[in-house]
């Protein structure tokens, strides 16, 4: 290691040893007692490494030979990762009180994803790859079960944790076909290989393979089985984490695996790719229509909003990955307000989880109720909402990448989508009377409700510029 | 100037339209009233004024786009200072008149507020009939032509809780929306062709369109003669002319101030001023004059019939109307359109008196129309018959012949008739038996509802009223139109043509080369003829070759003559409209005075032809049975065919019946068991996996 690859990973060698130090000094000392205190620095932290990384040096440096590079679409995603980590920390903090589950491992495996996703969006090799998955995977297969006495939660760890581990031996698979016909894991090798001429029909086995691997991270059909489970079972605040950062971080690897390492075959995976999407929009939109606890509808829900942002990574453009980005942006943020207000549903203490009891939330808690109503416009696409930004920048890329057909598919997905996000607002504002929620929110959630809330209706002007960041950071992986 | 009287009508529509609620209904009222009257003053000014060169007024831009440039601009020249004078004086009365009128309407409620409606749609359509006549360019008169649309469609269907009301309102608006299309069209053609809407390049451009071919529908056509017939056609909707004129006498369902301002003086002449103001095109389309001239002719005549049987008397009025727009048809087609000018001037003053008149009637007789059952009110109302006397003096031509002296009608209809022998001998004689039936049912009118005895209701008869001031003083001032209008502008619309070329702005040098020329022609020296002709074609092409717009606000032709050749019809021709005049009166006379009874015997005699009139040609019915059927019956189809059951049926199916089944079938594969989820994955990659090896792999 020379200082020049030192100073490049700085950012997640601190975080890597803060984590540990953190993990140390507790156990010998408060124990979960110090976990509140350690959910606030944790966030604290993400919310700084955010900050230093955003600001921070512009450019492209590579670490390690390859294996690690930082560029602005590394940067871009791992601002995204690292601020919605942040703030499912803070908006879960009051949910895992309440219900005495706050565990001192909570922030630090939380943490310990988040390392592993900033590596994966900086992977510039097939093992580092596979690294930075690993290490996001398995902290993330130990928060799915966090609460051990609940058979529930430890159901929905386990069946990620098999289901996961296909899936990275799939990948590993793929991998390891790739290094077999390409001779190298360099991401660089692999293109230069691909860029002499004909395609070995091995490489393509094992570019599917690893779309395939990743396309359970980001959970497409038809590799998403795991999602509403998954989703149901966790406690609520990992719920939250699953939909929002780890998602960004799969969509980007994705997306800098088919450039970085792919990117002289965009027709191959672009067809795989679209294929994964359209299914994905449509089952994830008709599926959702069945549901009635939320979780699920939000794992539904996410799995459609996965196929519209895969759109505009099919349509092989620099504007189908900056759709994709401001998509994935766009898509946390809409997240962290809901699952910010599904954390604080609960009635006589207990938390709630079907859409029955939102039924006429209007009138006990009308400004939530309307916040609601606009994240769930948003999600739906409904203009003037950004969530209809997002749809379309996505369409548009795949207008402009000759995938018409894309897009009208994108088009009618989300039609059909409105239904459930619109039978929400209805049981809220013109439900039957009836036992709803009770209970207050936090004041961290209701900050982060109305935040969310307020962003999908201010960032109609300009987005918050996210758009021209989006653009260089589609910029460096295009090329 | 000009600025001030476009607008003024636009901010009284608009301050009594939506601020009638803070100011009052009556404040309003006054509001617009005065507004209108100041554009009136304003107009005269202008229209005594001396105006040589054409004003240009440049309001703001509009419309940029590609070569597409349009401003809302004002074109100022003697064509507009005409229409301004009359739409802004006719308006202005119509406006005053409305207080008596309207002061108490049976189809409203007590409480209902409806004056100030009334009032701001009468100020709106005064606002877009002027925007129509100051039009700088074709998109902004199109503008304007929509404006005056709309505001008939709301004054007609005013009272909208009568379903006839409704009806007549739809109906003026569909038919016109047929002729709107044939002016569109034009449009569209003038730019294709001219890549500009200004008048002054359009103009320009005439003598180039007469030599271009444009090919439209299955053929080639004259460019300028295709571009007049579709002007035309535009022009056809919005005057009533023959097959496109059933709306108008549906139209006389709006309150009586409408019918005399809008459907009499003002909205319905824009045809007549849209083919005046083209002149510089239609002087090169000969075949395109001929149809107007032939249609103009037919309406005439048509009309004519069918006012001769009709009872309501708004409905005479309207079939008069309809009939004398004819007439400025005919004096535009055969190439004399201040003459068409001159008659729409004349028409305006005794038209809408003669409509106002008939509203005092109906006022004092408590909303009855028909005629039938009037009779012996000449006492009751004796203003309102003096006034009616002087109209129906002057729209049957009444003065002295072979002079310039008599009622504006009868200067105005003699100069129409006059040209028409001039250039067709068949509109010629259309328009004289015409004018003998105008005559007839003019007179008809007043001895049904002044003479004889008084007939139907007694009731009403008793409290038959005279009007109040506010109501009569409208009718005076157009009195004073009607009889002096005509003498006084004699010479500058046709009795001279210096006059006639300095008045409307032209080049009177030209003029000069086209009299000699002409002159010379009389004299019979054909050589001559030839060398001035020639040198009056030159000289217009000149003018062309520079790319410049004709001076003035008409255009005459190098080989147009009509109006010089008009004064020189034989004697027979001058005096043979009075006489048509006075064998109508002398027959309506015997009809309706001498022998009531006459008249029901020759209906009951001449059964057939009495239906035929009285049904109006049965157009109504021959369109209901062309258009109308087919039309709702292909709607009816589509609504319930193919809106209800193929795009409803398919998107209901598909929202209730397929999309609930996928999700049931979705909720049953998500059957927990992780070894069916591991399946549903590597079945996931055998079906990725397999697909490219087939298309992928082999290339």
């Amino acid at each position: 290691m020379n200082p020049t690859d030192f100073s490049t990973v700085l950012p997640e060698i601190t975080l890597a040893l803060v984590t540990m130090a953190a993990l140390l000094g507790v156990v010998y000392t408060g124990k979960d007692a110090l976990a509140s205190a350690l959910n606030w620095a944790m966030a604290g932290l993400f919310l700084v490494l955010a900050f230093w990384i955003g600001v921070g040096g512009g450019g492209e440096r590579t670490a390690f030979d390859g294996m690690f590079t930082d560029d602005p679409f590394a940067r871009f995603a791992k601002v995204t990762i690292l601020l919605s980590a942040a703030a499912v920390l803070v908006i879960s903090h009051d949910f895992m009180t309440r219900r005495n589950m706050l565990r001192f491992e909570y922030p630090i495996l939380v943490a310990l994803s988040v390392l592993g996703m900033m590596f994966m969006v900086s992977a510039g090799d097939l093992i580092a790859l596979y690294m930075g998955l690993e290490l996001q995977s398995l902290a993330l297969y130990v928060v799915a079960s966090f609460r051990r006495d609940s058979v529930k939660s430890s159901e929905a760890g386990l069946k990620y944790f098999v289901l996961g581990s296909l899936s990275s031996g799939i990948l590993l698979y793929g991998a390891s076909l790739t290094y077999g016909y390409a001779g190298t894991t360099d991401f660089d090798g692999i293109l230069a290989t691909l860029g002499q001429g004909d395609v070995p029909v091995g490489l393509l086995f094992g570019l599917v393979m690893m779309i395939t691997g990743l396309a359970f991270k980001v959970s497409a059909v038809p590799f998403h089985m795991w999602t509403p489970d998954v989703y149901e079972g966790s406690p609520t605040p990992v719920t939250a984490f699953f939909a929002t950062a780890p998602k960004v971080a799969a969509m980007a690897l994705l997306a800098r695996l088919m450039y970085d390492a792919f990117g002289a075959i965009p027709g191959q995976w672009g067809q795989v790719i679209a294929v994964l999407s359209v299914a994905s929009m449509f089952v994830g939109a008709i599926a959702a229509i069945g549901q009635r606890d939320i979780k699920r509808l939000m794992a539904y829900s996410s799995i459609s909003h996965m196929g519209f942002a895969l759109i505009g990574l099919a349509s092989g453009t620099v504007g189908g990955v900056q759709a994709m980005l401001i998509y994935m942006a766009i898509y946390v943020t809409m997240n962290i307000g809901t699952f910010a207000f599904i954390l604080s549903m609960e009635r006589d203490g207990h938390a709630v989880t079907t859409i029955d009891s939102l039924n006429m939330l209007s009138k006990k808690a009308p400004l939530p109720a309307l916040a609601m109503l606009v994240l769930l416009f948003s999600l739906a696409g409904v203009p003037p909402m950004v969530g209809f930004f997002g749809k379309f920048y996505v369409l548009q890329a795949a207008v402009s990448g000759q995938m018409a057909w894309l897009a009208i598919a994108g088009a009618v997905a989300s039609v059909i989508g409105a239904f459930y996000y619109l039978r929400i607002v209805f049981y809220m504002y013109f439900g039957k009377e009836g036992e709803g929620i009770d209970g207050r929110m936090g004041a961290v959630q209701w900050a982060a409700l109305m935040g969310s809330a307020l962003i999908m209706v201010l960032g109609v002007i300009n987005l918050f510029g996210v758009e021209s960041i989006a653009l260089t950071a589609a910029e460096t992986l295009v090329r | 100037m000009a600025t001030i009287i476009l607008f003024a009508p636009l901010i009284g529509a608009l301050i009594c339209g939506f601020g009638w609620r803070v100011i009052g209904e009556f404040a309003g009222q006054v509001i617009t009233t005065g507004l209108v009257l100041l554009a009136a003053f304003l107009s005269w000014i202008i229209f005594l004024g001396h105006i040589d060169e054409t004003q240009h007024i440049v309001v703001l831009r509009w419309i940029e786009s590609g070569s597409l440039s349009t401003e809302w601009g004002i074109r100022l020249d003697r064509l507009t200072a005409i229409m301004l004078v009359v739409i802004t004086s006719v308006s202005a009365l119509v406006h005053l008149y409305s207080f008596g009128y309207m002061a108490h309407d049976d189809n409203w409620t007590h409480h209902e507020h409806y004056k100030a409606r009334f009032f701001a749609y009468l100020s709106f359509f005064t606002f877009a009939m002027l925007m129509l006549v100051t039009a700088d360019n074709l998109v902004q008169m199109f503008f304007g032509w929509e404006g005056v649309g709309v505001a008939s469609y709301l004054l007609i269907g005013f009272y909208y809780r009568k379903p006839s009301a409704n009806a007549a309102a739809i109906k003026a608006f569909v038919v016109n929306r047929v002729g709107d299309f044939g002016f569109a069209l034009g449009i569209f053609a003038l730019f294709f062709l001219t890549d500009s809407i200004r008048m002054d390049d359009v103009f320009a451009a005439g003598p180039m369109l007469a030599e271009t071919n444009l090919h439209f529908l299955w053929t080639e056509w004259n460019a300028a003669n295709l571009i007049a017939v579709l002007l035309f056609i535009g022009a056809m909707g919005k005057s009533a002319q023959l097959f496109l004129h059933t709306w108008l006498p549906d139209a006389m369902e709006g309150p009586t101030p409408v019918s005399a301002l809008i459907h009499a003086a003002t909205m319905v002449t824009a045809g007549v001023f849209l083919v005046c103001r083209m002149s510089p095109i239609m002087e090169y389309a000969p075949q395109a004059l001929a149809f107007v001239t032939v249609l103009g002719a037919l309406t005439a005549f048509v009309a004519a019939t069918i006012g001769l049987v009709q009872n309501d008397i708004k409905r005479v009025i309207a079939y008069s109307t309809m009939s004398q727009l004819g007439y400025m048809f005919v004096a535009a087609g055969v190439g004399a359109y201040p003459v068409a000018m001159f008659h729409l001037f004349t028409h305006a003053f005794f038209k809408a008196m003669l409509f106002l008149g008939a509203g005092s009637v109906i006022h004092a007789m408590h909303h009855e129309q028909d005629m039938r059952n009037y009779g012996g009110l000449r006492k009751k109302i004796p203003m309102t018959f003096a006034a009616m006397m002087v109209g129906t003096l002057a729209i049957t031509g009444v003065g002295i012949p072979l002079t310039h002296i008599g009622f504006a009608g009868f200067l105005s209809k003699d100069a129409v008739i006059e040209s028409a022998y001039v250039g067709s001998h068949f509109a010629f004689w259309m328009l004289v038996v015409a004018a003998l039936m105008t005559s007839f049912y003019s007179w008809r009118l007043m001895f049904m509802t002044f003479y004889g005895k008084p007939r139907g209701d007694h009731h009403a008869h008793d409290h038959a009223h005279e009007s109040p001031k506010v109501m009569l003083i409208p009718l005076g001032v157009l009195a004073l139109g009607a009889v002096f209008s005509g003498m006084v502008w004699y010479n500058s619309f046709f009795g001279d043509l210096d006059k006639i070329h300095s008045w409307f702005g032209m080049e009177v040098a030209q003029h000069e080369a086209e009299g000699a020329g002409h002159g010379a022609a009389t004299e019979g020296h054909a050589a001559t003829e030839a060398t001035a002709e020639a040198a009056t074609a030159t000289e217009g092409h000149a003018a062309m070759a520079h790319g410049t717009a004709p001076k003035g606000a008409i255009f005459f032709g190098p080989d147009n003559h009509t109006i010089h050749s008009a004064h020189e019809v034989p004697k027979w021709v001058k005096v043979s409209p009075f006489f048509a005049m006075l064998i109508g009166f002398a027959l309506a006379w015997k009809f309706y005075i001498q022998s009531p009874e006459l008249p029901g015997k020759l209906a009951a005699q001449q059964r057939p032809l009495y239906l035929f009139l009285l049904n109006k040609w049965y157009f109504d019915e021959l369109y209901d049975l062309i258009f109308v059927r087919p039309a709702k019956w292909l709607g009816a189809f589509l609504w319930k065919r193919g809106d209800g059951n193929v795009i409803d049926g398919s998107i209901n199916g598909v929202a209730m019946g397929i999309i609930p089944m996928l999700t049931r079938l979705a909720g049953r594969v998500q059957s927990g068991y992780i070894f069916h989820y591991a399946f549903a994955m590597v079945l996931g990659i055998v079906a990725l996996v397999t697909w490219m090896t087939l298309s992928g792999g082999a290339h």
